[in-house]
Order: C-alpha cells, then sequence, then structure tokens
C-alpha cells in the first residue's frame, strides 16, 4: 500500500494526472464557444505544477514506493523547466492551432501527457520507472507529430519517429534486461538504479553487463538525437507541426539529459571508464556531422534540427567528464538550448500564418524591415547558439568546455571549439538574411501574433541576454543539484 | 560617480543604445541627437580618467563586483596609463564618427547610430577588464555591432566581407578561450594579476603563447592573417573603418600587452623572433601592398596594417632587449613608442578614412583613377588631407613621426639591420601616401565626378578639425602622453623581466 509520504513525494505528477483528466473532460463537455478556455486553462496547469514542484521539494532526496521514484534537486530543475517551457510551448502554439484548426483539447492532453512523461523519467529510480516515463513521452510525442494528419508530411514524419522510435526502445529495453541479468549472476537480481551502481564489483558476468551498457547507450544516443543515432531527427523537425517540433526540441531535450545522466551516473556509475570513451566518440560525431550538415541546409526546420545534432554533441561533452562539475555544466547547457530553441521557434511561429508555413531560411529575408524587433529578437537566438558572448549560450559551451578540459580530455575540447566555428556559419547566415537581405517581392513576411505569444518571446529571446550577463544563480542552481 | 567611472564609461553608451533603437525610423533627427549627446556625455566623462596618477600604483580606479560567485568570476575593471590614453581615444572618435556618420546614413539611421554606441561601449570595456573572462566577452561582443554594421550599411559584396571579419576573428578568438580556460585549472580565477603570478612550465607557456598570439595576430592584423582587413574596411562604411581602424585593430595588440606578456614572459622572449620577421614583413611587404592598391581604402587599410606592424614590433623588441641584454631602458622606448604608435594611428587612419568618406559621399567612387585636381573644388578639404597624408607616412611634427622614430631608436640598439629594414617604413610609406596625394589632390579636375565635388560642410570641417587637433597636439607635444604612459610601460617592462622557470 502507498504510505501518505509516497503520495506526498509524487505530488506533482498525481496532480498532472487529475489535471489532464479534468482537461479531456472539459474538452468533451465544453461548448464549441468556450473550448478556447482550454488555453489558459492548461496553462493554469502546468504554472500551478511548477508551484509543487518547488514548493514540495524537500531538503534532502526523498524517495517513493520502494526507491521506484526518486525526488532531489536534479529532477527538480528539469521538471521546472519542461513544466514552464510546456507553457511557453501553448503560447507560442495558439495561433498556429487555430489557423491550422488544429486548436482543441488533444492537443493540450497529449503535450500534458508528454510533459507527465518527462517528470516520471527525470524522477526514476529504477528501470521500470524510467522506461514507463519514456513511454509516456514517446507515444505522446507519436500522436503529437501526427497531428496536422491531413497534411502530407506529418503523418510519414511520425511514422519514421515511431519505427526508429519503438527500435531504440527495443535497444534499451533490452540492454536493461541484459544488466538485470548479469546483477543476478553473483547476486540478487535488480532493477533499482542506486543498487546497480556497484554492481560491477559482484557480477560474475561482466561481459554481459557491458553489452547491456553499450545497448542502453544505443537508446540514450537516441532520445537525445547524437550521431550516429540521428537519423529520426531531421525528418520529425521537419514534419511536425512547428508548435510540436518545439516542444521536442526543448523539452524532450530535457528529458533526455535526465535519462542519461540516471541511467549512466546513477545506475552505471561504476562504469565511467567504459561508457566515458564511447561518449567522448559520439560527442565528436554529433559535434562533427552536426554542424557540416546545417551548414547545407536551406530549410529552417532541418537546420535547426542538426543544429541540435551538434549541440546534443556539446552537452555528452559535459557528461563525459563523468564529474559533478561536468553533470552541471551539461544541465546548464541542456537547460539553455531549451531556451534558444524556444526561442528560434518562437520567432518562426509568429511569422507563420494560415497557408503559409514560414520554414525556408529564405523566408526570413528582409525581416528586419518588417519587423525589427522580431528580427532582433531572432538574432539574440542566433547569436546565443552561435556562442557569442556575451549571450547565454557563450557561457553554457565555456563551462562544458572547462569540464571537459578539467577531465583531461582537452582534444575533446578543441574538437568542440573547432565545431563552434564551422556553426557559427549557418547561425550567421540566418542573421544575415534578415538583416543584410531585402525581401523579395511576393514573399510576404507578415507578423501576425497575439500579445501573449509577442510578450513570452520577447521575454524568452532577452533571457538569453539577462542569463548570458547574470548566470551565476542558475550555475549555483545546477550545481546544487550534483553536489559541487 | 566616480567610484564607477569606469562602469558608467561602459554601459552610459551601451544601454545609450536602447533610447536611440527606440527613437526608431520614423524620428531619425532625435535618435542621431540623442546618439550624438550620449558620445559626448561619454567623453566629458572619460575626462575624469585624467585623474589617473601616473606617479601612483599602476592600477588605479579599481572596481569589483562579484559576477558569477561559483565560478569565481568577478567584474573587475581597472585602468593603467595606456588604458587611459586608449579609451580617451575612443571617447574621442566617437564623438568623430557620429558626427561623421550624420547625414551619410539615410537608411534606418537610428540602428546605426545604436550598433556606434554599442560598439564605443564594448571597446571602452576591452580596456578597462581586469578578468580575463570578462575582457574576453567585450572582446568577442565587438563582433556583433561590427558585423551589423558593415552587412548592413556596407558596399557591394558587404557580405562576404562581413562573414569573412567574423569567421577569421572569431576562430582565432576560440584559441584564447581555450588557453585561458587551461589557466583557470590551474589558478580557479580568470583575474589577470593572479594568471600574471602563475608559474607554468616552457611547455605550458609556448602553447599558451600560440593560443593567445593566434588570437590577436588575427586582430591586429598581423601578416598572414590580415587578409580580412582590407575587404572589411573596402566594404564598411565610413564609420565601420573608422572604428576598426581607430580601435578595433588596437585591442588585439592590447591584448599582447595585457596577456602575453605578463602571463607567458619566456615563450614570448623565446617566440619574440617569430613576431619580430613578421612585423618586418607587415611593415616593407605590406607597405609595397599598398603602393600598387587602386582603391583608395584598399591603399590605407593596408596602410593600417604595415603601421600596425611597428606596433608589434616595437611591443617584441623590447622583450628582446629585456631577455638578451638587459637593456630596459631602450625596451621602454620601443614599448612606449609602440603605445604612442597605437593612439596615433587611431586618429591617423581615423582621419584618412573618414576623408576618403567625404570624398566618397560626393562621388560614390573609391577609384584613385576616378579622381584628380580635387584641391580646385575643395581646397580646405586639401588642407586636410595633405596634413592627415603627412602624419600617415611620419612626418616630424605629427603623431605619427613620434611612435615610429621611438621604435626605430629602441630596434637600433638590439640590431642595426631590424632598424634598418624597419626605417623603409618612411620610404615606402611616404612612397604611397604621397603618390596618392598627387593622383587625388593634384593636378588639373580631369573627370566628371570631381567636377561636381561641393566644397566641405561645417559638419565635415568640424570632425576634420577634431582628428586634426589630435594629430598636431601628440607630434608637437607628446609629453604629457608619454608621461601619462610612463610608468605603465615601466611596470610593463618589470614583468617581462621575470623568468617564470
Amino acid at each position: 500500500m502507498p504510505t501518505l509520504h509516497d503520495i506526498l513525494t509524487l505530488l506533482p505528477e498525481l496532480y498532472l494526472v487529475a489535471a489532464v483528466c479534468l482537461i479531456l473532460l472539459l474538452d468533451a463537455f465544453m461548448k464549441p464557444a468556450q473550448r478556447p478556455q482550454l488555453h489558459w486553462i492548461s496553462i493554469a496547469v502546468l504554472l500551478v505544477a511548477i508551484y509543487l514542484v518547488v514548493a514540495g521539494q524537500p531538503e534532502q532526496t526523498a524517495t517513493a514506493f520502494n526507491g521506484m521514484f526518486v525526488r532531489d534537486h536534479m529532477a527538480e530543475i528539469l521538471k521546472v523547466f519542461a513544466l514552464g517551457l510546456t507553457a511557453v510551448v501553448f503560447v507560442y502554439a495558439r495561433p498556429y492551432m487555430i489557423d491550422r484548426k488544429l486548436f482543441g483539447g488533444e492537443f493540450y492532453s497529449l503535450m500534458i501527457f508528454a510533459v507527465l512523461g518527462v517528470m516520471v523519467l527525470v524522477s526514476a529510480g529504477n528501470l521500470v520507472t524510467i522506461y514507463l516515463g519514456l513511454a509516456l513521452l514517446s507515444l505522446s510525442s507519436y500522436a503529437l507529430v501526427a497531428l496536422n494528419r491531413d497534411a502530407l508530411l506529418p503523418p510519414e514524419a511520425a511514422i519514421k519517429y515511431f519505427v526508429l522510435s519503438a527500435l531504440a526502445s527495443g535497444m534499451l529495453l533490452y540492454g536493461m534486461s541484459m544488466v538485470y541479468g548479469a546483477s543476478g549472476m553473483g547476486g540478487t537480481p535488480t532493477l533499482d538504479l542506486a543498487q546497480l551502481h556497484g554492481v560491477m564489483a559482484y557480477t560474475t558476468a561482466p561481459k554481459l553487463l557491458l553489452l547491456g551498457l553499450i545497448f542502453m547507450l544505443v537508446g540514450i544516443g537516441f532520445e537525445l538525437g547524437v550521431a550516429p543515432f540521428h537519423m529520426w531527427l531531421p525528418d520529425v523537425y521537419h514534419g511536425a507541426p512547428t508548435p510540436v517540433t518545439t516542444f521536442i526540441g526543448a523539452v524532450s531535450k530535457l528529458a533526455a539529459f535526465g535519462l542519461a545522466w540516471r541511467l549512466l551516473e546513477v545506475g552505471m556509475g561504476d562504469l565511467s571508464r567504459y561508457w566515458q570513451p564511447m561518449l567522448a566518440a559520439l560527442a565528436t560525431a554529433s559535434l562533427v556531422l552536426g554542424n557540416l550538415v546545417a551548414i547545407v541546409q536551406t530549410n529552417f526546420k532541418r537546420m535547426m534540427a542538426y543544429s541540435t545534432i551538434s549541440h546534443m554533441g556539446y552537452v555528452l561533452l559535459g557528461l563525459s567528464a563523468a564529474t559533478p562539475e561536468g553533470y552541471s555544466a551539461a544541465l546548464f547547457y541542456v537547460i539553455c538550448y531549451a531556451l534558444m530553441s524556444a526561442a528560434a521557434f518562437g520567432v518562426m511561429l509568429v511569422l507563420t500564418r494560415a497557408g503559409f508555413e514560414c520554414e525556408e531560411i529564405s523566408d526570413f529575408k528582409g525581416l528586419n524591415q518588417k519587423a525589427p524587433w522580431m528580427a532582433f529578437l531572432m538574432l539574440l537566438a542566433m547569436f546565443s547558439l552561435a556562442g557569442v558572448p556575451p549571450l547565454f549560450g557563450f557561457w553554457a559551451k565555456v563551462l562544458v568546455l572547462e569540464a571537459a578540459i578539467h577531465a583531461d580530455m582537452l582534444w575533446l575540447a578543441i574538437v568542440g571549439i573547432v565545431a563552434a566555428f564551422i556553426g557559427l556559419y549557418y547561425y550567421l547566415y540566418v542573421i544575415k538574411v534578415m538583416y543584410f537581405d531585402t525581401a523579395e517581392e511576393g514573399a510576404v513576411v507578415e507578423v501576425k501574433a497575439d500579445t501573449s505569444l509577442r510578450v513570452v518571446l520577447s521575454v524568452n529571446a532577452l533571457a538569453l541576454l539577462a542569463l548570458g550577463l547574470y548566470w551565476g544563480p542558475l550555475l549555483a542552481w545546477c550545481q546544487r543539484a550534483f553536489g559541487v | 560617480m566616480f567610484t564607477h567611472l569606469l562602469s558608467l564609461l561602459i554601459w552610459l553608451p551601451i544601454v545609450g543604445a536602447v533610447p536611440v533603437l527606440l527613437a526608431g525610423s520614423a524620428r531619425p533627427m532625435l535618435a542621431r541627437w540623442l546618439a550624438l549627446l550620449i558620445t559626448i556625455a561619454t567623453f566629458v566623462i572619460s575626462l575624469w580618467l585624467l585623474r589617473y596618477d601616473p606617479n601612483g600604483s599602476v592600477m588605479q580606479m579599481q572596481e569589483t563586483h562579484v559576477w558569477i560567485a561559483t565560478w569565481g568570476v568577478h567584474f573587475t575593471l581597472a585602468v593603467d596609463g595606456i588604458s587611459v590614453a586608449l579609451i580617451l581615444m575612443t571617447t574621442f572618435v566617437g564623438i568623430l564618427v557620429i558626427g561623421g556618420a550624420w547625414k551619410v546614413i539615410q537608411n534606418r539611421p537610428h540602428q546605426y547610430m545604436a550598433c556606434m554606441l554599442l560598439l564605443e561601449g564594448l571597446l571602452i570595456g576591452v580596456f578597462c577588464a581586469t578578468d580575463a573572462l570578462v575582457f574576453y566577452a567585450f572582446f568577442e561582443a565587438v563582433l556583433i555591432p561590427m558585423y551589423i554594421l558593415i552587412g548592413m550599411w556596407g558596399g557591394p559584396r558587404r557580405v562576404y566581407a562581413t562573414l569573412k571579419l567574423f569567421i577569421y576573428t572569431f576562430t582565432g578568438s576560440v584559441f584564447m578561450l581555450i588557453a585561458l580556460l587551461y589557466l583557470y585549472q590551474k589558478a580557479h580565477t580568470f583575474d589577470l594579476a593572479t594568471l600574471a603570478a602563475l608559474p607554468l612550465t616552457m611547455k605550458e607557456q609556448a602553447w599558451l603563447f600560440f593560443g593567445f598570439l593566434i588570437a590577436f595576430a588575427i586582430k591586429v592584423p598581423m601578416v598572414p592573417v590580415h587578409t580580412w582587413l582590407p575587404d572589411a574596411h573596402v566594404e564598411a562604411p565610413t564609420g565601420g573603418s573608422v572604428w576598426l581602424a581607430a580601435v578595433m585593430l588596437k585591442i588585439g595588440t592590447y591584448g599582447m600587452v595585457r596577456f602575453i606578456l605578463p602571463i607567458t614572459p619566456d615563450a614570448g622572449a623565446h617566440f619574440a623572433w617569430i613576431v619580430i620577421v613578421l612585423s618586418l614583413v607587415a611593415i616593407i611587404y605590406i607597405g609595397y601592398v599598398a603602393l600598387v592598391q587602386e582603391d583608395m581604402k584598399k591603399l590605407v587599410a593596408y596602410s593600417s596594417v604595415a603601421h600596425m606592424g611597428f606596433v608589434t614590433l616595437g611591443i617584441f623588441m623590447a622583450f628582446m632587449l629585456v631577455r638578451e641584454g638587459g637593456n630596459t631602458e631602450m625596451a621602454s622606448l620601443g614599448m612606449q613608442g609602440a603605445m604612442v604608435q597605437m593612439i596615433s594611428h587611431g586618429f591617423v587612419s581615423g582621419a584618412m578614412f573618414t576623408c576618403i568618406g567625404v570624398m566618397y559621399d560626393r562621388t560614390h567612387t573609391r577609384q584613385i583613377k576616378d579622381y584628380g585636381g580635387v584641391i580646385n573644388m575643395m581646397p580646405w578639404f586639401g588642407f586636410f588631407y595633405v596634413l592627415f597624408a603627412m602624419a600617415n607616412c611620419g612626418l616630424p611634427g605629427t603623431s605619427g613621426f613620434v611612435g615610429e622614430f621611438m621604435v626605430i631608436l629602441a630596434s637600433f640598439s638590439a640590431s642595426p639591420w631590424i632598424a634598418l629594414f624597419a626605417t623603409f617604413t618612411l620610404i615606402i610609406g611616404a612612397g604611397y601616401t604621397l603618390w596618392l596625394v598627387k593622383r587625388v589632390l593634384w593636378g588639373p579636375v580631369t573627370t566628371e565626378h570631381v567636377r561636381h565635388m561641393t566644397p566641405m560642410t561645417a559638419r565635415e570641417t568640424w570632425v576634420l578639425i577634431g582628428f586634426a587637433v589630435a594629430v598636431l597636439i601628440i607630434g608637437v607635444w607628446p609629453q604629457p602622453l608619454v608621461h601619462l604612459m610612463d610608468s605603465s610601460v615601466a611596470h610593463l617592462v618589470q614583468q617581462l623581466a621575470v623568468h617564470k622557470i
């Protein structure tokens, strides 16, 4: 029987389950005229969830259900940003969804289910909980990608996503079963991450354990979208409705970081000398491939997809350091990336309207003439993604590079640096198109956004500047999560 | 107010850019006046820097604000004599740049003015940062307004030029970042004074030296990484060229003095010959390259590379003099000359680019062959042009002479051969500058372009008077400037003598 302690520890998640049921009911019983209210209700639900996460956070790490569920500082940070960014995505999505007649309860409920999956995933203390959270997140994401089912690209993207993701999940499960098996040879079999931590010491089947680790790494690589497990990412980014792309780009990456940390450090921390070089190799591949391929993209969403691949390479740079400093740097980076990509997609959503998908880079031509403020916000996002000081993205890069150097991986830091200036080219290209080119006749750039969207987008993009000038508290928060 | 003088100088133009931007395209005159008032205010406030006491401690007017406590990064600012001189030059040039672009920029003037203010604030930041990471942030952030400036208001090949500028200089700087992060590993701080005191092995110093050298050599720019500069200059609008030549190049040599010199003195002395050779190549070879240019801006751009060669020569000559002969007196002279040359080149090249801008606004061509007999149409302009040309080739009585003379004198005591090669600049420089003057100013009016030139407006005259005053004061009476920097230079030379191994 769950105790009161279990329930209280799980309160934000339980609350979210209840809230999403309420939204589904409301959606079913609301009159069409009232349905727009769902938007604000959903945002309010998320904000209350943030409050519950922050307010109910125990000083010490708390566990529930015999360690199945862990509530610690790392989970808290990821949950706050996941919930907050989902709320931001809702604001960004509204005009787009109304224009495309996709506005409705299913969008909101699926999104909240997905973010619930994120919350379960990042709090997992057990392999089963990890899989549970991952499944909840992925299943909701498939449906979200296919939301615009009458269009050409989304169903295709959803199928690609589904097939590849199922394969990756299979790999992850397979790896988990091997690890479970290996833990049973020479001891009691366990799925608990904390108990798995010392398994190398007693297992009689170390090879099986390592094989399991490799399979799990494949699963992690897929979720992060790092090369060579990145193939799904450009197609899904391109094919999904832009608000969903924003969600996958921002919130899912937070979850993937949580997944990677729980599995690698909490579960397999003992094996860090094995997974460190593997992560370093994945990081190198992602940094090089992501940045090189992004250069030739003409579609903004695809460019952002390849840029994501390279940014996840930087996250791996921090993770592969396998030190608390490295983890906090990687966490800092993934939060930074989530904010940057949300801002970039946000500007894109502002420029999109019925019958016109603003997704080619050339659609931004002459944006500064028509909408200087939007161009400026995009400029901030691009310079931040490129890692130019004093913007937020620069400091995130400095921290992961420092972590890599600290872990005696100077070569990896140099790869990261070289990748940064390859990447510079395509971010500058976007700015060039916005500021230096004149808009073509006919290629109408029209800014159509409600006030809430404008305000939230401005706050989002200006946060990149503000956090660039003052990133101390956020770093301290991230460091506290790993006890630095 | 004066406890936060340096912060004020940095943030006044940067924050001031916001209202200028908000003044909007609908009220361009308001944006222009606001920008001008802000630059004048910045200049006036910067005059308080003259309270710097050359006989006191080296670093003065210190400010420390905790920035990122968990990472040991402090927002620390302080100035020595060299910084004071460079900041005063920056704030002064700031006014002239805004004045020079007054009516010329018709397309989105508010954004142009905001970029100018942003540049000014960031450049001042570079000159007062005493925390390496703060320095780096300002050093890199300068690229953002510069990129926009050239890309939006530049010439036909502006996109190519601005991308080249950004990628070249950004690439160089990231090597510096790696070097800084490495130093952070050892010292757990970015404080420059602490980093300077850090013991380092020769191998470490060598790596760090090249990390820093790549970053700063691209910015200066030294041969062979100078190729972005002519492109950037040719495509930049006048104001952009002035900032670029007058101040932005100086942050490269300033960085050498602040980073290479105190942090890696042994490696610096060991590899000084590389920099000296490259400087001589810049002085002679690039001088010849300037000689054959057909575009006025390109000519002055190449002459900038040659003149900056003098600055790097002076700095690294000092290494050689201290380490090989123990001749601190001559080393100080060379370093002093390099610093004076930095200030002087700021005014002279700024003035040259402004002059070219004045002609370009009337004719919309920069090709030398399109000119001839300009003096007939614009006599006063001819007066200024000749004055700045003379300063550019180092005529005594102008600022150009002082620095070059000191550097040559110092290098003579190290090696007469180096001095001989360096002296070539006087001949080549006179060659390309006088030939330029001859082809542009003198002779009969032969082209339609020139025939339609109108005399200078009062605004243009005032801007050129501003430059002329600076050039002449430093040329005739350099003593206050030299005195201002004297103890700081002596301190630098002392640091050179410290063996870290």
